[in-house]
């Protein structure tokens, strides 16, 4: 069984959002905690952007906190050797624990962090993501000022960083309940556009076994929440779990399809690490903590591919994990 | 022994590629035409330019055109506009001279942060470099073999 | 008049020229590199036997101003110095081509130099 069973019910306390500046102007913008004016955040590089957005995150939500310490940080990005995650923690000064599914590392934090205290080793953890569109094109794509036309298939990935502040069960707050550990799989996409094609298998994977090990229905959740399938990723995954004799047409959104005013350029949606976790840390926190929503399942997505991979014309694996949060 | 596993499920992939949001076919043909007709346009009005101006002629005025658009692409990267012409246009602002101008400018100010050297210089050629490998290797091979017709 | 029908005949030549690279973008999913390089070698090619000079003859920049007259540039350099010596054979080509190179390069750096890369915005 892959599903994990949080006896102590750790609490999600506090949230803390840094958002870019197309992602304030978005649908969600007024929920951010801070929006940033200049996607180079004063920065000479995008890299020291992305580090100082997430610096900036994890570093406000400390100064939130008021009673809890905080133990470890669980911190992941998409930039190779999660140099964000490492570099932030190296200005903080908080034990790091560095993690990398791509854009499904917000919930591996959030389900790490929840095991750390539910075990009883930690008492208080930070868990988050960031990404940053500049930094992800230059690592996966093309240069910034190369002249070439994004695909009909392809996504914006989202800057911004998002983190929450895990502590034992506080009554009032929400919680996170239990959690699906993904399982990697592969239906042999190989276009790096596509990335909704090549994660809906795993996400109906984690959303099918985590519905199925709970015996429950879709019915019981207010919402299930896929982190960056986009509006194509969507419709696949609703094909996928109604083919397994699942229908979750009603309770489905997708953070990637919520996080942009959807324009004609942004075509699928939003992706990248810091999407399900701005949508999150802001939207979707406040909605639970108001007891607007009672249990919702959070799986983001994750495409595992390097452009290495790509270049040498292997398909593309994919991971989800899921964490169910109630109130 | 070598073992390959075919992760590939050909009924999912079909599936994908049945339902997957199409380019928008005559739009991109239309918009490529006319931006790659145009940048040609101007090639020729600076090629007139020239001819009547400074009296240019053959090899030297071609030279100097090609250096002209050349200048043109590399400045209009540098200004931040050759992306958004390219993401319009497409095909249409790729294939002239101006494009390759552009594949030469953009990674070189992209790695600028890596440094001068290893940076934007070694970076410089990432995606045109080619261009000049083949091109300079397949100019040798029909000159070598003309050059070997021309001997009997 | 004869001026405005060069130009026409510039941009129809380009245009249909540059409508190509999109058929094969929308088609096969090619990135920009590799359809540079295709164009530049079908130009090398044309010229090779002959047909690329017709064309440029027509069309005038229609025809050298796309990367393919960079390749037409590249082969006719090639074969007029096949006719003078070997030496010339080798180095005719990349000679014909160097402008192209050599502003590629200057123009480059010097851009490089002064510009910084924006975020896209949409």
């Amino acid at each position: 069984m892959n599903t994990i069973y949080f006896k102590t019910k750790p609490s999600i306390l506090k949230t803390y959002t840094v958002a870019g500046p197309k992602e304030g102007k978005g649908t969600l913008g007024k929920y951010y905690d801070m929006v940033i004016g200049e996607d180079t955040f004063g920065e000479k590089t995008f890299e020291k952007a992305e580090r100082k957005i997430m610096y900036t995150a994890v570093k406000s939500l400390i100064d939130k906190i008021e009673n809890n310490t905080v133990d470890a940080l669980i911190l992941g990005d998409l930039l190779n050797q999660n140099i964000t995650a490492s570099f932030t923690a190296r200005e903080v000064g908080l034990p790091l624990l560095g993690v990398y599914s791509a854009c499904s590392s917000f919930t591996e934090s959030l389900l790490l962090g929840a095991s750390m205290i539910d075990g009883g080793y930690l008492n208080g953890v930070i868990a988050g993501t960031s990404s940053h569109f500049s930094s992800a094109e230059r690592q996966y794509r093309y240069p910034l000022e190369l002249g070439c036309t994004r695909p009909p298939l392809s996504q914006w990935t989202v800057t911004g960083a998002g983190c929450c502040f895990l502590g034992v069960y506080t009554a009032g707050m929400p919680y996170i309940s239990r959690a699906t550990i993904g399982t990697v799989k592969d239906f042999g996409v190989t276009d790096a556009n596509d990335m909704g094609a090549a994660m809906a298998p795993a996400a109906a994977d984690t959303i099918f076994n985590h519905i199925k090990n709970t015996n429950s229905s879709p019915e019981d959740y207010d919402l299930i929440v896929t982190g960056d399938l986009g509006s194509f990723g969507s419709r696949i995954l609703k094909d996928l779990l109604w083919e397994k004799g699942m229908d979750v047409d009603r309770q489905h959104v997708d953070c990637g399809e919520m996080v942009f005013n959807m324009e004609e350029s942004e075509y699928q949606g939003g992706s990248g690490a810091g999407c399900s976790a701005l949508v999150f840390c802001s939207y979707l926190y406040n909605l639970i903590k108001a007891k607007k929503y009672k249990k919702i399942l959070l799986a983001a997505t994750g495409a595992l591919l390097s452009s290495l991979t790509t270049q040498q014309g292997e398909s593309i694996p994919s991971i989800s994990h899921a964490v169910e949060i109630g109130v | 022994m070598k073992e390959t596993i075919d992760y590939a499920n050909q009924n999912y992939l079909k599936y994908v590629s049945l339902t997957a949001p199409k380019t928008k076919e005559t739009r991109t043909l239309f918009r490529a035409f006319w931006v790659g007709g145009f940048i040609c346009v101007i090639g020729q009005g600076i090629r007139t330019l020239y001819e009547q101006a400074f009296g240019l002629s053959g090899d030297e005025l071609s030279s100097y055109v090609s250096m002209t658009m050349v200048f043109l692409g590399a400045l209009l990267t540098g200004l931040g506009v050759y992306d958004r012409i390219g993401k319009y246009a497409g095909g249409g602002s790729i294939v002239p001279i101006t494009g390759f101008a552009n594949s030469v400018v953009s990674p070189a100010m992209e790695f600028k942060s890596e440094g001068y050297i290893y940076g934007l210089a070694a970076k410089m050629f990432l995606i045109a470099g080619p261009i000049i490998v083949f091109g300079v290797a397949s100019g040798v091979l029909v000159g070598l073999v003309y050059y070997f017709i021309n001997l009997f | 008049m004869e001026i405005t029908l060069s130009f026409i005949k510039a941009f129809v030549v380009g245009g249909a020229i540059c409508t190509i690279a999109q058929l094969l973008i929308n088609y096969t999913k090619i990135t920009s590199g590799k359809i540079l390089v295709y164009f530049l070698l079908s130009g090398v090619f044309l010229q090779s036997i002959g047909v690329y000079q017709y064309l440029v003859d027509f069309a005038g920049a229609g025809a050298t101003v796309p990367i393919s007259g960079f390749g037409y540039l590249l082969a006719d350099g090639a074969m007029k110095g096949a006719e003078k010596s070997l030496f010339d054979a080798i180095t005719g080509g990349l000679k014909a081509a160097s402008m192209g190179i050599t502003a590629a390069v200057v123009f480059g750096y010097v851009f490089a130099l002064i510009f910084k890369p924006r975020s896209k915005k949409n």
